[in-house]
């Protein structure tokens, strides 16, 4: 074989980023991109881990100023009372605007996974309240902390994502990425949804939230908790709201949660880890995929597809 | 998800935290192949090798390779990352789908590009952030077509890592010298095409052999399988050691004391007191701090964003770039450049789009095809337009002038994408391969007597009644019944009627689309030096795309062009029917006519718009006057 062709490894480099490194300045670039070409920009903050390290990029892309844009949330009213009180504390701490939105028709209609279903819930309090908010306020462009490798059909998208003017996804009218040249402009009345996080798998979120020791919701580590078999998954009882069946009684024990949204829609799984550490070190021994414990995902085949047309992130 | 099967205790976790693995670095690849090459297989291999498969996912491919699989009930490893074919069917426009995996040496990020109908725009996207590209064969089937396709657009796309997997060496009883005489085959037409070293490794997707372990079958090849190889190859382009440049990004003044400039830095390094010019100004100044979240940095490299502080209050813009003083980027508005077509609708040279480039858009015309390639089989064609997946050579004219670098010396600075103006969709992408000087060297005369000498000489205000409208809607009657009340009122004015036009300055353009752009350039041109001549221009002419009239509007000053729409219904216009063009177009006897067969793009904000089915000449013609005077354009 003559030398030219075959592989070799040249050991030497000079100055070499980490994947960690890399990820961080693309994610930075993304931020600053659509704060440049857009007029009124809105960051998604769902409280989980992965918009707390969206904000620690959003916080260093735009150092030594205040973020640019605000934050906002919206509220299905079920989510777990650790998450408000650790959305309230970071608003206070990091100082930033915090937007609240309830779909106040949809509590009028007393909507909630329960009586409703993950379906109706998500959609109304959750997909519904959601253009209401970015109607309400004019965004144009909102940031959502999906990655592409949590869900098969995410595996597709773009890091800009266009919307019609009543929030409508057409997957035929995407526009290709090269580079890293993005192409913000949009007509009136259309927005964008950006996600600076699509390349950062699970392991580089925690990996990240380690090394820059940015705070998260207590409830990714474990402790005991109340807990009863609900839906085939370990449901927390975190207030009255669960109705509990007749002769059962919540179990105390020592559960954390991979992702969080809704607690009756949320599974708990059994853990010790108490650390970071030791939640990644179970993550790398675990078994099973991320969404595993979202009802949301498992509705009905392609459910996170149909969604994403109607304008859920 | 336990890497090589093994379990994690807090020593290991604390490695992958803290230690080796938290210092991986990333290798994104692309993958070309269709189906059928076993693409699907090979990225399975990986996953399944590298033991990077959950137990649910694990479970649920055993089922499904008994149901769907195609290797007679065993594992089908293709089933893992397949699924694109189905999104396809559902008409979801997938240019990349893409695929994480991580093993302990690197995080890789794979793209892979479905499609054979829109392989190149696909594959373009693809690779413009790859740092590598594995092109898969069939062992049976060798160097076909297609894969030279592959290695065409990977060297077009400047990549610099180029894998050639020759696969299913199992069907070929591992032959040596089939393998031989492939590798030499894809070398010699590597060569051709100038792609460098490409590196050629025998494999068996569906075996294993040369994936993730060498495996048995091929004692004589005696390089490294692939995932060590892509766990290995230097990918870090020199661009930490290639000249400093930093477009900037966006300009951070959160208060009175703090001026930034933030941007990710595309090539070299930065410290602070580094002596650096701006561009396209060409002013001279200091870095003064390098700052990030952190605090201040004695220095940063390429890849990294940051914020940069100057020490001289100079105007610095979104857009510019930072470069050292003795390697500087070439400034230019003309350039020529590699131009990949990425929409349905046709690119038509001199149609004006908007062109980003960093983080400056501008607008832009290709102005020359100088040939197309055919990216089958190299051969370069003349051409006079462009469509869906087609590569051309162009050259490019720019509204001004922007910094950049050849795409071969720096793909940051050296790739743009164009945009359409209406759609704004991304239409197509570029690659520049250098400027050219014509602007440069041809000066504006500056001249005494301007504009506005010459339109007070003549006491009115200068400016563009563009009519538009199908054929027989009206325009030329209106427009020369207002030119006559022009007149009248002392002004000077002058008509540019279509057919006129034709038949003189025009008369070598017909009617494709191209032609049309051409006719509507020249007009706008000559429009814009009567109203340098300080008279009101009255222009007739169908000018059925938007993209030519918001040409010919910004040939003008703002304020001075007024769009016109004389909107006619097509069925009035088909009875009036004055030159008997829609009879003989109805027939056949024309092509490309308005209306019939070649589309009309109504204006979406006209200054004014004249229902022109529902009034006579004379009051549509009144009508114009009053708008004129509205705007203060006449005398009173």
């Amino acid at each position: 074989m003559p030398s030219a062709v075959t592989p070799s490894a040249t050991p030497s480099r000079a100055v070499r980023l980490t994947h960690l490194q890399r990820l961080e300045a693309e994610s930075i670039h993304i931020i600053r991109e659509v704060v440049a070409e857009v007029r009124k920009p809105v960051m998604l903050y769902s409280i989980g881990k992965d918009s707390s390290v969206m904000l620690h990029l959003a916080r260093k892309a735009f150092a030594p100023g205040p973020l640019p844009f605000p934050l906002m949330h919206i509220d299905t009213t079920w989510k777990f009372r650790e998450m408000i009180e650790f959305r309230d504390r970071m608003a206070r701490e990091l100082g930033f605007e915090l937007l609240v939105h309830v779909n106040e028709d949809g509590v009028r209609q007393g909507i909630g996974p329960i009586l409703h279903g993950s379906g109706v819930h998500t959609d109304v309090m959750k997909t519904q309240g959601l253009k209401q908010a970015l109607t309400k306020y004019g965004f144009d462009a909102a940031f959502g902390g999906a990655r592409r490798d949590e869900e098969a059909s995410r595996a597709k998208e773009r890091v800009f994502s266009f919307r019609t003017a009543t929030h409508q996804w057409d997957p035929r009218n995407q526009r290709p990425e090269l580079w890293s040249l993005y192409n913000g402009r949009i007509s009136a009345g259309e927005s964008i949804r950006a996600f600076p996080l699509s390349n950062w798998t699970e392991l580089d979120v925690w990996q990240y939230i380690h090394q820059e020791d940015i705070p998260v919701v207590p409830l990714y580590f474990a402790k005991p908790r109340p807990v009863i078999q609900h839906n085939g998954m370990w449901v927390m009882v975190d207030d009255d709201r669960l109705p509990i069946p007749e002769g059962v009684e919540p179990e105390m024990k020592s559960v954390r949660f991979r992702t969080l949204g809704c607690y009756p829609l949320t599974g708990a799984v059994e853990s010790t880890a108490t650390t970071v550490a030791e939640v990644v070190a179970e993550m790398l021994n675990s078994r099973t995929s991320e969404r595993a414990g979202r009802a949301i995902d498992h509705d009905q085949a392609g459910s996170m597809e149909l969604k994403k047309r109607d304008g859920y992130f | 998800m336990a890497e090589d099967g093994r379990t994690f205790d807090a020593a290991a976790t604390e490695a992958v935290l803290s230690g080796k693995a938290a210092d991986r670095d990333l290798l994104r690849f692309l993958t070309c192949g269709s189906v059928d090459d076993g693409k699907s297989t090979l990225i399975g291999r990986v996953l399944y090798d590298s033991k990077l498969i959950f137990e649910d996912q694990l479970k649920s491919l055993e089922r499904d390779s008994k149901v769907r699989g195609r290797a007679g009930g065993a594992l089908d490893l293709s089933l893992l990352v397949d699924g694109l074919q189905q999104e396809r069917e559902q008409g979801i426009t997938i240019d990349v789908a893409w695929r994480y995996f991580n093993t302990d040496r690197r995080k890789f990020i794979v793209a892979d590009t479905p499609g054979h109908e829109q392989y190149t725009r696909n594959m373009a996207t693809g690779a413009s952030n790859a740092d590598l590209a594995v092109l898969l064969v069939d062992a049976r089937k060798g160097v076909l077509v297609q894969t030279r396709r592959h290695a065409t657009i990977a060297k077009l796309m400047g990549l610099r890592h180029v894998v050639l997997a020759v696969n299913k060496m199992d069907l070929v009883g591992y032959d040596q010298t089939v393998y031989d005489a492939i590798r030499d085959d894809f070398l010699a037409f590597a060569a051709q095409i100038g792609l460098p070293a490409p590196v050629c490794i025998p494999v068996s997707a569906l075996m294993g052999d040369n994936v993730v372990n060498r495996g048995e079958g091929m004692p004589w090849y005696d390089g490294p399988a692939l995932l060590p190889y892509l766990e290995e190859v230097d990918v870090v382009q020199n661009s930490v050691d290639a000249p400093f440049r930093f477009p900037v990004q966006w300009v951070n003044r959160p208060n009175l004391d703090f001026r930034g400039y933030c941007g990710t830095i595309a090539s070299g390094r930065v410290r602070p007191g580094d002596q650096v010019v701006v561009h396209p100004s060409a002013r001279q100044t200091t870095v003064a701090r390098v700052v990030d979240f952190s605090g201040d940095r004695d220095e940063a490299v390429a890849g990294e964003s940051v914020t940069l502080t100057l020490t001289d209050e100079v105007d610095i813009a979104r857009g510019d770039l930072l470069s050292p003083a003795d390697a500087r980027p070439d400034v230019a508005d003309q350039m020529a450049a590699h131009v990949i077509w990425m929409a349905d609708e046709r690119m038509l040279p001199e149609r004006s789009y908007l062109l980003k480039i960093g983080h400056t858009t501008v607008p832009a015309q290709i102005t020359e095809i100088k040939h197309r390639l055919d990216v089958n089989t190299q051969n370069k064609l003349a051409a006079k337009h462009l469509d869906l997946n087609e590569v051309a050579f162009c050259n490019l004219s720019l509204a001004r002038p922007v910094p950049f670098d050849p795409y071969e010396t720096n793909r940051a600075t050296g790739g743009f994408i164009l945009i359409d103006r209406t759609t704004h969709q991304t239409v197509g992408c570029g690659m520049i391969a250098f400027g050219l000087r014509r602007a440069e060297n041809i000066h504006w005369q500056a001249l005494s007597v301007d504009k506005a000498t010459r339109a007070t000489q003549k006491h009115q205000t200068p400016g563009v009644l563009w009519f538009t409208g199908l054929s027989g809607a009206g325009k030329s009657t209106v427009a020369n019944l207002v030119e006559k009340r022009l007149m009248a009122l002392g002004h000077h004015s002058y008509i540019l009627d279509g057919d006129n036009v034709r038949h003189g300055l025009n008369r070598d353009l017909g009617f494709t689309p191209e032609d049309r752009v051409e006719n509507i350039r020249r007009v706008a041109e000559v429009s814009r030096l009567f109203v340098d001549a300080g008279l009101i221009v009255l222009v007739s002419f169908i000018s059925p795309y938007r993209a030519e009239r918001r040409l010919a509007r910004e040939k003008v000053a703002d304020g001075e062009f007024l769009e016109v729409f004389v909107d006619t219904p097509l069925a009035v216009c088909e009875a009036r029917d004055p030159k008997g063009l829609y009879k003989k177009a109805r027939a056949g006897q024309i092509k490309n006519f308005t209306g019939i067969d070649s589309e009309y793009e109504p204006p979406e904000a006209p200054e004014l718009h004249l229902n022109a089915g529902e009034s006579t000449p004379d009051e549509l013609a009144e009508q114009v006057i009053q708008a004129l005077r509205a705007r203060g354009m006449l005398r009173e």
